[in-house]
């Protein structure tokens, strides 16, 4: 008895019934929404739909959040006890929790993700990082950050567009666990999920003033950065606008904490479980479509294996399912941006250039939207540009090692240091690596987990201070170290 | 025999070709068949796999309660699982005691169901605690009565205790008495080797010693045919196709009780081994409830509504 022996999954799209965008947008100042005067479009990158028109804020409009947030927190919010700004968290996570469906589903459609990540993983990390803080907000005090620690005042948050409701949990939740009031701007390609959050806020009944969004580019971004009314500047993004942050800020009294780019040394010992090591690189690279500053971009492989994880990797990399972002069994979405996708397709060109040796698996890409296959580059050294410039894209660059201690002088061999990953079954050895290493975060056989209660930040290039946990709770309290 | 050249029959070369195995890492294992189990199988796909699912199954009476009156109703829904719908493929094999090996197959024979081969659990199934002699007998019996295919346990406790070329010596006997008459399944009983190197080295070691099947579990001990140990075994037969250019069949048998159990199954295959494993041949679900969960989800495809379980038949 012979079976037709395919299995190809039939389309299991997740209805975009849930969701209702609105034609425009404007700000959310004071606890309303207020109209913006100009717009620009902010579309689907896997369809180029244009999704909705959104608000660039001016400096009237910047004006108007900071004096709003200034006012929530001098009547209000640093009044409050740390019980009652608590239970307004708590309620803030029960709510993305119960609208979770539809922060999912706005988020892929903005963003290009697929569904099952911003399911599986933005939203549910999102509402564990209210929950997470709410819990601090009134235990400030035995944090060991100082028996009397006070909030810092106004903070003024630019977000990027990879993880856009993620990234504002990041921010938002320590800042008013803190006791401090906020400006955010989300990315200008992904505002949909801050604006559902501002009704999210309204549902809560969070007080008016404590959370202002104002959408805009980068513009909008600088007017944050210079406003004097502001007392923190918390920024997620590129190393590149990271610098003119940290010089805008320099001659100011405002505090800083930058989250930047990287360019993750992922290290494969001989004794690694290949099957699982494998998995992990799929997920350090094409997790998220490589959108994610601590990808694990560069593979280090020792060259005894080398050949067999590479062989398995390609295998692995034939059954990545990449399409619509929508459907339930997509693994790889679209790219955010046809800018991020010409930087893409620039990097890898470079790559071609400079004598790597390209392999993507054969995949049927949409003709509409934005998108790149996975790819691999095999044969880099430290010397090829893929090995330290940030692509931010499904694109992995493999070098090969030696000894332990080449890996650790190729891992260290960047001006990034956000992350890295060690894969071995020899506790020893990564105990040993996790110590050379100087990286923000260390993986020990995994990659890209995230969770409320570890700090996540940044060596040299990557950024200074660190969110989430009681580190990142330090960056929105007075007279605390922030490192 | 030759092994195929993996091993040489002694305890150093076995030593030496498991101990060249990687680890698994618990943490990754789980958490790929937890990501692949979000798979969502739905219209065309899910008719397929519901059909190529039913192919598969093993239907299982394990009983010291089973009678040939038992034995002959499930003979019957093995043939034909849905006597009002004839275009249901028969089930992939019936699996029986040894002793009800001669009632199963003359009474499919009878009915038709020539096709449909009788396995019979074996070697002191199932926990495999008896002499050399006994577990030979037994499997001679069983390939005596009928059955073409013989699903034997591993000793566990020889196993546990290190003894390797122990199981690896059982197999190789039991592989001979089978010759071309039989298939050999072999069961590792993965509930009680617990974790997944032990699985992996199992899977290895039965493979080299002449499995034609690797199979989860006896239905008795519980955690039976996870995910994630499903998972390793595909792994490890993928693994060994490469190595020998021989293709190993799997078979999950315990806990597997409803269509959505049995999709994942099906999913973990495509996806770790390749469409080349998903027939009978390669693949089969040790069970005896999903078969009608199979039939009333393929009702519900044609008819729009869930039945009531009184329009499939109990046995």
């Amino acid at each position: 008895m012979e079976t037709d022996m395919t299995f190809e999954y039939a389309p299991a799209p997740e209805s975009r019934a849930i969701v209702t965008i609105k034609p425009k947008y404007g700000h959310f100042i004071g606890g309303k929404f207020v109209p913006g005067s100009k717009h620009f479009p902010t579309i689907n990158p896997a369809t180029e739909e244009v999704l909705s028109q959104i608000a660039l804020a001016g400096k009237a409009d910047v004006d108007a959040a900071v004096k709003a947030a200034r006012k929530a927190y001098t009547s209000t919010w640093s009044k409050m006890s740390g019980k009652e700004r608590g239970k307004y968290l708590y309620r803030i996570a029960r709510i993305m929790q119960e609208r979770a469906r539809e922060f999912a589903v706005l988020e892929t459609l903005d963003n290009g993700k697929p569904i099952r990540e911003s399911r599986d993983t933005d939203i549910p990390l999102a509402a564990a990082h209210f929950f997470y803080h709410a819990g601090w907000a009134d235990k400030l005090e035995y944090a060991g950050l100082g028996t009397s620690p006070k909030p810092l005042g106004v903070a003024g948050q630019i977000i990027p567009w990879n993880f856009p409701l993620l990234m504002l949990a990041w921010k938002v939740a320590p800042a008013l666990a803190a006791g401090n009031t906020v400006v955010l701007k989300p990315a200008e390609s992904t505002p949909l999920t801050a604006l559902l959050f501002a009704e999210v806020c309204q549902q809560a009944e969070l007080p008016a003033g404590v959370v202002n969004i104002v959408t805009g580019d980068g513009s909008t971004g600088a007017l944050i950065v210079n406003h004097p009314g502001i007392d923190k500047i918390a920024f997620t993004g590129s190393t590149e606008v990271g610098k003119i942050i940290a010089r805008a800020v320099a001659p100011t009294k405002k505090s800083v904490t930058l989250e930047l780019g990287g360019k993750a040394a992922n290290i494969v010992f001989d004794d690694a479980p290949i099957d699982e090591t494998v998995e992990g690189i799929v997920n350090g690279i094409f997790f998220n479509q490589g959108h994610v500053c601590c990808a694990g971009s560069r593979l280090l492989l020792q060259e005894s294996v080398a050949e067999e994880v590479l062989h398995k990797l390609k295998n692995r990399m034939e059954k990545i399912r990449v399409g619509d972002p929508m459907d339930k069994n997509t693994d790889v979405g679209a790219i955010n941006s046809k800018e991020q996708l010409a930087k893409i397709i620039e990097l890898s060109a470079v790559g071609d250039a400079e004598g790597a040796e390209r392999w993507s698996p054969a995949c049927e890409l949409p003709s509409k939207g934005f998108w790149f296959a996975p790819t691999i580059f095999t044969g880099v050294t430290q010397a090829h540009r893929i090995a330290r410039e940030e692509i931010f894209g499904p694109v992995l660059s493999v070098l090969t090692f030696r000894t332990p201690q080449e890996a650790i002088e190729k891992a260290n061999n960047t001006p990034f240091g956000l992350s890295a990953g060690i894969w071995s079954e020899k506790g020893s050895r990564t105990l040993w690596a996790s110590q050379q290493l100087r990286a923000g975060v260390i993986w020990a056989n995994t990659f890209n987990k995230f969770d409320p209660t570890s700090p996540f930040g940044g060596y040299k290039e990557s950024g200074w201070g660190r969110e989430g946990g009681r580190h990142g709770l330090a960056a929105y309290l007075k007279g605390v170290s922030h490192e | 025999m030759s092994f195929y050249g993996l091993v040489d029959g002694t305890e150093a070369s076995l030593k030496s070709y498991l101990g060249n195995l990687s680890g698994v890492d618990q943490v990754g294992a789980e958490a790929r068949a937890a990501m692949l189990a979000t798979r969502s199988i739905k219209t065309t796909s899910k008719r397929w796999a519901i059909e190529t699912a039913i192919t598969m199954v093993d239907l299982t009476t394990l009983e010291g309660a089973d009678t040939p009156g038992k034995v002959k109703a499930l003979c019957t829904k093995a043939v034909r699982p849905d006597p009002t719908d004839s275009s249901v493929p028969s089930v992939g094999a019936v699996c029986v005691y040894n002793d009800m090996v001669e009632v199963a197959r003359t009474h499919l024979d009878l009915i038709g169901g020539q096709h449909v081969p009788v396995a019979a659990v074996s070697t002191a199934f199932p926990s495999g605690r008896a002499s050399m002699t006994v577990k030979i007998q037994d499997t001679k019996d069983a390939i005596a009565a009928g059955a073409a295919e013989i699903d034997m346990v591993i000793d566990r406790g020889a196993f546990l205790a290190g003894r390797y070329i122990d199981v690896f010596n059982e197999i190789v006997a039991i592989r001979e008495v089978c010759g071309e008459k039989a298939h050999l399944k072999v069961i590792f009983e993965t509930g009680e080797l617990v974790t997944y190197d032990n699985v992996r080295k199992a899977s290895f070691l039965a493979m080299a010693a002449g499995a034609d099947f690797i199979k989860t579990s006896t239905g008795k001990v519980a955690p039976a045919a996870t995910p994630p140990v499903v998972l390793v075994m595909l792994e490890a037969v993928r693994d060994f196709y490469e190595m020998t250019q021989v293709r190993i069949g799997v078979k999950p048998a315990g806990g597997i009780r409803t269509t959505k159990d049995a999709i994942k199954q099906l999913v973990l295959v495509n996806e770790t081994v390749g469409p080349d494993w998903l027939n009978p041949k390669l693949f089969r679900i040790g069970a005896s409830a999903l078969l009608n969960d199979l039939l009333m989800q393929r009702m519900k495809l044609d008819d729009g509504y869930y039945t009531s379980p009184q329009y499939v038949t109990m046995d």
